[in-house]
């Protein structure tokens, strides 16, 4: 990085650090956190979307269609957390290729589980076995947030179809009564209204799901605990421009820094929004609101 | 091997009697279910050592949190906002290389050796966590059912002339219990549920004696197939869910016992998934 880091051996002090923070593979640590905020970013509006599409099924006049809303959303909620990671990482991946197995082999001949083996023919692998080493990367955080998107979204799921429900009948029943078909009130006075009612319990998710990229490790994705774990073990000077002891405490409690200020800034951020959101509505929090306006 | 025998070697193989190896063939039903279920032990362990530890705690921390004074409020606060705020995950792995920090030859305190390598092995170190952990989470769910204790109730002890330790644990204690109760069933399965994360941070499993998930993880390993071993846990886990609503309903309904039945707080499943 800097011009005198070319011969680290002669460092010391503030300038070693320097040197030292700056490296190659300290980089890749940095950008692990842009990993983490990634994550968070594309998978909080697929488990939104994920919740949507559960808690509307479950209101559903059609039955089959409720059950299987309900079904879904009792599923993931009833077992423990990071059993369903540890088994949805590998059963969509298994999943997958055992999908693209009926569809592109000639020889399916072979079971595909055999004797505690799970074996797909070549062209069937995901992603291929020539693949760009990005196009793994992204294949594994796609995984990931899929899986994210499905927990999550079963708790979403829960929480909007409360939401839903809170709403005020009687707002409901106005639309109707000016004419309004089920689709037309559900889009227009359901939806607009039901999100102060979720906020709290999104909110609550938001920060759980902060708390819970950390798991990203376990899926096999070189996230910031990876970066830390190897960061911080113990370098000798054979191998290391850069030796030093046994650092794994310092990393992670950097690590425990990052996610204390995400959820501050993000409770933060959240009272904001939901001030933003009682704006207008039929709750004591939009009354005062109102009131103070009007004064 | 018979179902039996494989019971017998493998039904406390996690606290290391019985088989010393794990099973390398036949993944059978029968195999899986008995070493997940020995390995169960160990979130039982943890689960009941830390919600009893603590329960106290978070009684104290609720107290601190909710006082005055701001020696012992901004602490209590401290506290609950660190282990709140950050991943379970994390804390592991944190406390577990500070302990391993501790010097191996033991500390010299006023001339005698205190040990410390046992404080590294997870049934100590992870335990350790576990307490603090649900400490937080707790108090800060005593602390807010200490602010939404009735007025009227405390206004009637005054009435009677009951005030400090007395008026504290004839009504404010029995009431935030009361009022807390529903979410605190929730924490205790959520810490249930947590227990299965000791083994994959830091603390390794000595002589592979681990909890249920350590156990399925391996069968999935070996047998590449997650259909079975995950189910398994989370049947135990259905279980052990179950048996908790049922003990903390019937705690919930004697600390009701006084009240109408309109009036009676019940009990709702409330994930929280991940902490």
């Amino acid at each position: 990085m800097f011009e005198f880091c070319t011969d680290p051996a002669s460092l010391t002090g503030l300038r070693w650090f320097g040197c030292y923070l700056t490296t190659a593979t300290h980089f890749s640590f940095y950008w692990s956190f842009g990993t983490v905020i990634l994550l968070l970013l594309v998978t909080a509006p697929c488990a939104l979307a994920f919740g949507f599409l559960g808690a509307s099924a479950a209101r559903s006049h059609v039955a089959p269609v409720s059950l299987l809303g309900r079904g879904y959303i009792a599923a993931v909620r009833g077992v423990p957390d990071i059993v369903f990671f540890l088994f949805f990482i590998i059963a969509l991946d298994q999943g997958i290729e055992w999908f693209k197995h009926l569809m592109v082999c000639e020889d399916l001949s072979q079971p595909v589980w055999n004797n505690g083996e799970f074996r797909v023919c070549a062209a069937a692998k995901v992603p291929a076995g020539d693949a760009a080493p990005w196009v793994v990367k992204a294949y594994a955080f796609g995984l990931a947030v899929f899986t994210f998107a499905i927990v999550f979204g079963a708790f979403a799921a829960n929480v909007l179809y409360g939401a839903m429900q809170a709403v005020p009948r009687a707002q409901l029943e106005t639309a109707e009564s000016y004419g309004m078909s089920h689709r037309q009130v559900f889009r227009r006075i359901l939806v607009p209204q039901m999100w102060i009612y979720a906020l709290p319990g999104l909110s609550n998710l938001w920060l759980i799901l902060i708390k819970a990229t950390p798991l990203l490790f376990l899926l096999g994705i070189k996230d910031a605990v990876y970066w830390a774990r190897e960061l911080g073990s113990a370098k000798t000077s054979g191998n290391n421009p850069f030796p030093h002891g046994d650092w794994r405490l310092f990393y992670f409690l950097a690590l425990l820094v990052f996610y204390l200020l995400a959820t501050r800034i993000s409770e933060i951020g959240l009272t904001r929004l939901t001030r933003r959101l009682s704006r207008g509505q039929a709750t004591r929090a939009g009354e005062e609101m109102r009131k103070g306006a009007a004064a | 091997m018979s179902c039996w025998e494989t019971f017998q070697a493998y039904a406390l193989r996690s606290l290391g009697y019985g088989e010393r190896l794990l099973p390398r063939e036949g993944y059978d039903l029968c195999q899986q279910f008995t070493l997940i279920g020995s390995g169960l032990i160990w979130n039982v362990y943890f689960g009941v050592l830390a919600l009893f530890t603590g329960f106290f705690l978070a009684n104290a921390l609720a107290l601190a949190k909710a006082g005055r004074n701001p020696w012992l409020r901004k602490p209590a606060e401290w506290f609950i906002f660190l282990f709140r705020g950050s991943p379970l995950f994390i804390q592991f792995f944190l406390a577990y290389e500070a302990l391993v920090l501790l010097p191996k030859a033991g500390i010299e305190v006023f001339g005698l050796t205190v040990e410390t390598a046992w404080t590294t092995r997870a049934w100590a170190g992870a335990l350790f966590v576990l307490v603090l952990n649900t400490a937080a989470y707790s108090a800060e769910i005593f602390h807010g059912a200490l602010k939404s204790i009735p007025k009227g109730d405390l206004e009637a002890a005054d009435a009677y002339g009951i005030s400090g330790w007395q008026k504290f644990r004839r009504i404010e204690w029995p009431t935030m219990l009361r009022l807390g109760w529903p979410a605190y069933t929730n924490e205790a399965i959520f810490l249930f549920h947590a227990t299965t994360l000791v083994f994959f941070s830091g603390f390794p499993a000595f002589q592979q004696r681990g909890d249920a998930l350590y156990y399925a993880n391996y069968f999935a390993d070996k047998t590449f197939n997650p259909f079975i071993p995950y189910p398994i846990v989370g049947f135990y886990f259905v279980l052990i869910t179950l048996a908790l609503i049922w003990l903390f309903g019937r705690i919930n309904r004697r600390l009701n016992r006084h009240l109408p039945s309109n009036l009676k707080s019940r009990i709702r499943l409330r994930p929280q998934l991940i902490r």
